[in-house]
């Protein structure tokens, strides 16, 4: 019976965990792959060697370029997606009729698949009949080239991604606005705070919990963004918007060089455990802090 | 005069946040009731008939396009494809994921607290990594193209969403009314069906409606792992809108046919969503 008891909380979960060691197999066969010389054009080819895989993508320019390509993207999706926002949550934060409203409407583009989402921007920018290009023209912004362009396709993905992934900073944000004790604004009100002293020394600070929290979250998907520039711009035009996982999309599907992209993906990976252990950190702290405050 | 300015700045950002965040989904169900020559039109037309041509030609299949032949588009099948993958992938998640999140949040145990990281870690590993060496196992074993292996890879994004929203909710309840009602002589499965699970049914519904958005907004998995023949609609559009002679108000359809499901459901889980989407780190 006492065994039993010990083993019963395993059993609970044991299916569970079934699934996820059938995901565990693929994870570490992976990893024995970018050590092998693996192309599935050349069988015969196959064998053990080492880091070989991994000296090749770093003394490959093309693989330095992914490595730039994709931080650009990740910088800049969750630095605007950041202060967009946080600008919109404050804006929405008083309860009135319109801002209930808009905070039901705007989570909308979230729910929209990201690929969709670049679907419906490319709609809405096709060089011939763009809706969007007609209202540019009245800005005096005429024949803008999106993402057919190297100069422009960056800045084109990353602004469907603010398009999709901002209202998931504003609603965890606005959330977090009104989750804040009223009492240091109130004591500020009555000293005569100016509302900039007010914003930096009190709002900000308490805000940075979930700032952190929404901003690791983002960060995390954002340097593995794979639907959006796939269904938008395939990398192109040429290398110019070629981020980890296209990269090592196309190496496996186009060049069937199985080592090099399971290089790839286990280099992108280190790089998402180390941000993913940062952020189990302070998801434990921020999880402690507002079922603490939830019981007072 | 300050106060003046300052309600006409936002002002301004309310309408520039509109047209920004709102107006793309308005257009493009604007553009799902155009006719192709009202949408090629240089200078966007506003006032028109609106066509249901569109709609009627994808759910029939077969549209005819002046100057060729009738064409045929496959695009039901993806809607069945998405209907399909979301569907049981939730199923097998709440069957897997609700016993288990029960586990985490009622029994401190040996690795608990490992295992459920290890399981939310999946929601964070790089997709690719994954799926790149399933992909040539599943071709080895068979597996290739079916909606049970896909459906299986569907659970590493949706068990993990469930496990930690729906361990939350659990913690919440109080373990003393499970015990009052063992001690009356139910068994522990009793007690789970008729107490803890309605208890904490609010969470588990909104947990497995965003689990079923998660899962129909899908694109990478089936992407790989399967042939046309079962890919959902986010895939399925893109090869629409790569085919050439598809006229663009049919895209446009195909489109809204495919984000009006979750846009919906996005509405009724409202309450739970930043709880959702934080993964139970933030209270809404």
């Amino acid at each position: 019976m006492k065994i039993n008891r010990k083993l019963f909380p395993y059993v609970l979960t044991l299916p569970a965990l079934l699934v996820c060691v059938g995901i565990l197999i693929p994870f570490f066969t992976a990893v024995y792959y970018s050590l092998q010389r693996y192309n599935l054009k050349m069988p015969h080819m196959k064998g053990f060697i080492w880091f070989d895989n991994y000296v090749n993508i770093f003394t490959d320019p093309s693989f330095w370029n992914t490595i730039r390509v994709s931080l650009t993207y990740t910088f800049f999706t969750i630095i605007i997606e950041l202060l967009l926002g946080l600008g919109i949550a404050l804006l929405l934060a008083k309860r009135t009729w319109l801002n209930n409203v808009l905070g039901v409407l705007l989570v909308l583009p979230l729910m929209i698949a990201p690929a969709l989402a670049s679907l419906i921007w490319r709609l809405l920018i096709n060089p011939n009949f763009g809706v969007v290009n007609y209202i540019l023209s009245f800005l005096g912004l005429e024949d803008f080239t999106w993402a057919s362009h190297p100069d422009t396709v960056l800045f084109t993905l990353i602004m469907v991604d603010v398009w999709v992934f901002t209202p998931f900073i504003m609603i965890l944000l606005l959330a977090g606005l009104r989750s804040l004790p009223r009492q240091p604004f109130e004591a500020a009100e009555l000293d005569g705070v100016p509302e900039y002293y007010k914003f930096f020394r009190i709002t900000l600070p308490m805000l940075f919990p979930f700032i952190l929290t929404a901003s690791l979250f983002r960060l995390l998907e954002s340097i593995q963004q794979f639907d959006i520039i796939y269904a938008l711009s395939q990398g192109g035009p040429g290398e110019s918007s070629m981020v980890f996982q296209v990269s090592a999309y196309l190496q496996t599907f186009q060049y069937t060089n199985i080592g090099k992209a399971a290089a790839m993906m286990v280099v992108l990976w280190a790089i998402c455990y180390f941000l993913c252990h940062v952020f189990v950190q302070q998801w434990h702290k921020l999880k402690i802090k507002t079922k603490g405050e939830l019981l007072q | 005069m300050s106060i003046n300015v300052w309600s006409i700045l936002k002002f301004f950002a309310y309408v520039a946040i509109i047209m920004f965040f709102l107006f793309p989904i308005a257009w493009i169900f604007n553009m799902s009731f155009m006719t192709n020559d009202e949408i090629l039109r240089k200078v966007p037309v506003l006032f028109y008939e609106p066509t249901f041509k569109n709609y009627i030609g994808l759910w029939e299949g077969e549209i005819a396009i002046e100057g060729f032949a009738t064409m045929y588009v496959y695009f039901k099948q993806n809607l069945i494809n998405s209907a399909i993958l979301s569907v049981g992938s939730v199923s097998v998640t709440l069957l897997l994921g609700v016993p288990a999140a029960y586990a985490f949040a009622r029994y401190k145990f040996k690795g608990g607290e490992d295992i459920a990281f290890t399981l939310l870690s999946f929601r964070f590993a790089p997709a690719l990594l994954i799926i790149l060496p399933l992909n040539l196992y599943f071709s080895e074993i068979g597996l290739y193209d079916s909606y049970f292996a896909l459906i299986w890879v569907y659970q590493l994004i949706t068990l993990p969403l469930l496990l930690w929203i729906v361990r939350g909710y659990f913690e919440d309840i109080s373990p003393d009314i499970e015990y009052a009602y063992r001690l009356d002589g139910h068994s522990w499965f009793q007690s789970f069906w008729k107490i803890s699970i309605p208890l904490a049914k609010p969470g588990i519904a909104a947990a497995s409606l965003l689990c079923f958005i998660y899962a129909w907004n899908n694109f990478v998995f089936a992407l790989i792992l399967g042939s046309s023949q079962i890919q959902p609609v986010t895939v399925g559009a893109l090869a629409f809108i790569t085919a050439s002679a598809i006229p663009y108000g049919l895209i446009a359809c195909g489109i809204v046919v495919s984000v009006l499901p979750t846009l919906i459901l996005a509405l009724f889980i409202q309450k739970y969503l930043v709880q959702g989407l934080s993964l139970g780190a933030i209270k809404g």
